[in-house]
């Protein structure tokens, strides 16, 4: 089954993607998708830079321009850098802890389907009636007031690629506490691993929220209740309240598997233990847990008040705390170290300037007083992407480059990839750190044009000049997969030569097993461990070679998902009273309960490698699974 | 190649200097130049705040140059292995209770500030004469323009600000339609105008507007309110007491202004309800209450900075406006002016009629 080397069909290779449980596969399928969704979002950043070029511009319509940010921005963050740490935690994570797979493969490509079909959905409101348009923030006494269908599809996308999301949260976290090899203690864990376990504890604490704001939404705009309707009783500042509560939470979300991948490449690039992993562990928990307190530094000009304010604000400074105990620590790691600087690292390094940036303009907009100025102006623009994109779209592509042998068996070309960073890199700053400026010279957010009679128009053009350098570092990027993915050569274990992690202990890609034998940890960085005892294997085993037990691949999950998707075109044109909806609806949601049934019924006990088979493998070399 | 260099730091020193001298705006909007005690406190926050940001980037940079040049491996070799450091609880410590007294002398102003520029407990109190010693304002949020109406003095105007220097001013905010936000950024920073509550805040406005270039502070609308969110401004004139008073009585008057010229008079008679109606959704008398009529007041229109908002104040951008309001400001309410008139377009006589009545419309001397 696992032995014979064949080349697939096309159409096999599809049926493979579609039907995989495996966490490596559906680790490429969310870095697909995601990359996908990033090149969209990207393409609506131009559109934004290219309207602001200059004063008074026309290129796009002011509805047509409230529909790019809101889809930029959703799309950004839900659509292209959750997945795409989703497909590296995929990935890796299960390697570093030394498991086979997830512990619910099932669920873990229930939870991909679910945040695709949401995503495809979002995105067909463009060619459907109008993308959403009240901002991704969807501010209740906008948002019901738009008229068309952008909120509605806003709303069920949003729903159904959150339930993914909440799903892939719940997966890892169980994972993580259930399927370490014998001897990873919580505290010999790798920080990615670390960052994706409160990572997903966020998950699971903050998507409830945001679910239940989206139901009150859809509620509202489909049937008719008014939980935010102002002249029925309604309140729309509840939904600010619920979407920050989620909203504060998902950039930690967000930042919290960046720190991991950085935390990663400092050590592995400077050759050495992580400085004080004991403090990054606790800082990220703190992070973690302060990330539910302060959600209402948001609301600053909502008028909660001087108390609420004052009270939200030192709890938000208090955030910068943990944030510079992790900075000085990479700081102290990198110091004496033996530093390649080899692209990953490259991005890393060029991290720490642009987050600390980020992060002290984050502290300037905790003092509620001065946020009163800085709030909803381009100073807000300029911040959240200084940590958004110089920390989590930086790690990102650190990452792409870091983990692309470990996930293809290739290397990216180091020197495409410094091109790209230098690029990318230095179009961010001139797009972004003007912006500041812009702020303080008075420029409010989320406008679709701006007066030659209010000073901006120079800095304006700067900042989209920037866009320009960025959108180049991508192409480059593309091309640079392209090449590699032609040219095909294929790499050992440790490509990057100094891996200390276990995933870096065996091959790339790694069988669709990961482990033949059940490795035994004996410390922090256990394959650095292994190597530095002179062990040729890097690493020992905690049991013999013996039968393995695997799931079977599935289809159930892609229909549940798209049965889903059905349905919600029958629910967003219910209303519109077309006669063929209610059928949709019914169909839809028949077909999604229909496939959950079949999964209940079926007995579907997978099956078994067996030890000849593995010992083939390890002499053929043959990794591609069966 | 040292050439080459030398020609990139000159380059990168001008266009240092030219972002610091660009850099501070405009004064009618900029919070860089602040115009009042209210956006003087928060911008010297900005300056506290900065310069102690400035120092953390400042150590934090050191370090990293410092490491990143050091510890290269061209410069360590190839095959070092280096020390193994599992990390220091001495410098953990250093590095988390410094940044929180940093922190601290952050926090004492910002709760101090917190309450203060809250604190609104003076607004009602009343002074010898019986009468607020204190002017309020309050201010309706409406899809894309500004009401403003003075309860005291029993006056509404729109779109444009009327307010006295040197003394606090008290708004009460409250939105007609959806979400806006109030915000004069030289003056003060910005308050929600909520939909379901009334916020109140107070600026203080010390410099007097006929000062700046264009005799007037720009007002924005600072929360995403549809498609012409962008274009919801507002200007407004700050003027010594004595002046304001004037004002006051100016739009007190029971008698509106007598419409000099045939044009204007023919204007006068489209405006009104025998013409186009337009006199039931736009009062022409600053007489009243506020948060009434469907459209801005207009009896201050001939006095005014802009047209809409944010055009420039002549007849002929008047015209536009009223022949096609969609056009210059998407998504707002007022009716196509041919449903007004039977079906028809108006005809630039009538256009013309119009304008001349509406910039007419004046209680400046």
């Amino acid at each position: 089954m696992s032995s014979i080397a064949q080349k697939k069909g096309f159409g096999a290779t599809i049926w493979d993607f579609m039907t995989t449980v495996d966490h490596k596969k559906i680790a490429i399928l969310y870095l697909m998708s995601g990359g996908f969704f990033f090149l969209v979002g990207g393409i609506e950043a131009m559109l934004i830079r290219i309207q602001l070029v200059k004063a008074g511009n026309d290129f796009l319509s002011a509805g047509t321009f409230n529909e790019v940010i809101t889809m930029h921005g959703t799309t950004m963050i839900f659509l292209a850098s959750m997945p795409i740490l989703l497909a590296f935690m995929n990935a890796v994570m299960p390697l570093q802890i030394g498991a086979r797979d997830v512990a619910f493969p099932f669920l873990n490509s229930l939870g991909f389907w679910l945040f695709f079909f949401g995503g495809i959905f979002l995105n067909l409101s463009w060619f459907m009636g109008g993308a959403p348009d009240a901002g991704w923030t969807n501010y209740a006494s906008l948002a019901l007031a738009s008229e068309g269908h952008g909120i509605d599809f806003y709303a069920l996308g949003l729903t159904i690629s959150g339930f993914g999301t909440l799903i892939a949260g719940i997966n890892f976290l169980v994972t993580i506490i259930n399927m370490r090899a014998p001897g990873m203690t919580y505290m010999r864990m790798p920080l990615f691993t670390w960052t994706t376990f409160v990572a997903s504890a966020l998950i699971l604490l903050a998507f409830p929220p945001l679910t239940v704001g989206l139901f009150f939404m859809i509620f509202d705009r489909l049937f008719g209740a008014s939980f935010f309707a102002v002249e029925m009783g309604g309140n729309t500042i509840i939904w600010e309240h619920l979407f920050w509560i989620f909203g504060h939470p998902e950039v930690y979300i967000l930042i919290l598997p960046a720190f991991g991948i950085f935390s990663e490449i400092f050590a592995i690039f400077s050759r050495k233990r992580l400085f004080g992993y004991t403090a990054l562990v606790f800082a990220t928990i703190l992070i973690g847990f302060y990330g539910f307190m302060v959600w209402a530094h948001h609301m600053f000009t909502v008028g909660l008040g001087p108390t609420a304010n004052a009270v939200f604000a030192l709890a938000t400074m208090i955030i910068a705390v943990p944030t510079g105990i992790k900075i000085f620590n990479w700081l102290l790691t990198i110091w004496g170290g033996n530093i390649s600087f080899s692209v990953p690292m490259i991005y890393a390094v060029a991290f720490i300037p642009t987050f600390v940036a980020g992060g002290v303009t984050g502290v300037m907009q905790a003092i509620a007083p001065l946020d009163y100025q800085l709030h909803d102006s381009y100073f807000i623009v300029a911040h959240f992407h200084y940590v958004i994109v110089g920390g989590v779209v930086l790690a990102i592509l650190a990452g792409t480059h870091l983990y692309w042998p470990k996930m293809f068996g290739t290397m990216l070309s180091e020197k495409l990839g410094k091109w790209t960073f230098w690029f990318f890199f230095l179009g961010f700053h001139l797009t972004f750190f003007i912006q500041h400026f812009l702020g303080l010279m008075g420029m409010p957010r989320r406008v679709y044009t701006f007066g030659a009679d209010q000073g901006w128009d120079l800095f304006n053009a700067i900042s989209s000049s920037g866009a320009v350098l960025m959108a180049t570092g991508v192409i480059i990027l593309l091309v640079n997969v392209v090449m590699t993915i032609v040219k095909n050569e294929r790499i050992g274990n440790d490509p990057w030569g100094d891996g200390r992690t276990l995933e870096w202990a065996i091959p790339s890609p790694p069988p669709f097993y990961n482990f033949a034998q059940t490795p035994l940890v004996r410390g922090l960085d256990t394959y650095w461990i292994e190597k530095m005892d002179g062990n040729k294997k890097g690493m020992i085993f905690a049991e013999p070679l013996g039968d393995i037990h695997m799931p079977n691949g599935s289809i159930i999950p892609f229909v549940i998902s798209l049965g889903m998707f059905i349905a919600s075109f029958g629910a967003l044109y219910f209303l519109d009273g077309k006669p063929w909806a209610l059928a949709v609806l019914i169909g839809g949601l028949a077909l999604m309960f229909g496939s959950m049934l079949l999964r209940s019924l079926k007995d579907d006990l997978g099956f078994h490698i067996t030890k000849e088979e593995l010992l083939e493998d390890a002499k053929g070399g043959n990794t591609d699974g069966h | 190649m040292m050439k080459g260099i030398k020609k990139w730091r000159l380059f990168a020193l001008m266009s240092m200097l030219l972002v610091f001298l660009a850099g501070c705006g405009r004064e009618e909007i900029s919070t860089l130049i602040p115009a009042g005690r209210v956006a003087q406190d928060q911008f010297n926050l900005l300056i506290l705040s900065s310069v102690i940001m400035t120092f953390v980037i400042v150590v934090v940079l050191i370090i990293f140059i410092l490491a990143i040049v050091k510890f290269r491996r061209s410069k360590v070799g190839e095959d070092m292995i280096p020390e193994q450091v599992e990390g220091s609880a001495k410098l953990e410590f250093i590095w988390t209770a410094i940044p929180i007294v940093l922190l601290l002398i952050l926090a004492v102003p910002t709760v101090y500030s917190t309450f203060d520029l809250a604190d609104v407990s003076t607004m009602d109190v009343e002074a010898k004469d019986g009468n607020s010693s204190h002017l309020t304002v309050n201010v309706t949020g409406n899809l894309y323009w500004w009401e403003f109406e003075y309860p005291e003095q029993g006056i509404v105007t729109a779109q444009e600000l009327v307010v006295p220097t040197n003394e606090r001013v008290y708004f009460n905010l409250i939105s007609a339609d959806i979400k806006h936000s109030f915000w004069i950024p030289s003056v003060g920073g910005k308050l929600d105008v909520n939909p379901e509550n009334v916020n109140t805040f107070y600026l203080e406005f010390d410099q007097e507007s006929s000062e700046l270039e264009d005799g007037v502070f720009y007002g924005k609308c600072a929360e995403l309110c549809g498609p012409s969110h962008a274009l919801m401004d507002f200007k407004v004139k700050s003027v010594d007491r004595e002046e304001f008073d004037q004002w006051v009585t100016a739009m007190q008057a029971e008698e509106p202004a007598v419409v000099e010229g045939a044009l204007a008079q023919q204007g006068e008679e489209l405006f009104g309800q025998d013409g186009l109606s337009c006199i039931s959704c736009h009062a022409t008398s600053g007489l009243g209450e506020g948060n009434l009529m469907a459209g801005p007041n207009l009896a201050t229109f001939g006095d005014r900075n802009r047209v809409a908002g944010y055009l420039e104040h002549n007849e002929e951008n008047v015209k536009k406006w009223i022949s096609d309001p969609q056009e210059y400001k998407p998504g707002n309410l007022m009716p196509d002016v041919a449903t007004l008139n039977n079906g028809e377009k108006l005809s630039d006589q009538e256009l013309n009629a119009l304008a001349a009545y509406l910039m007419g419309l004046s209680v400046e001397e």
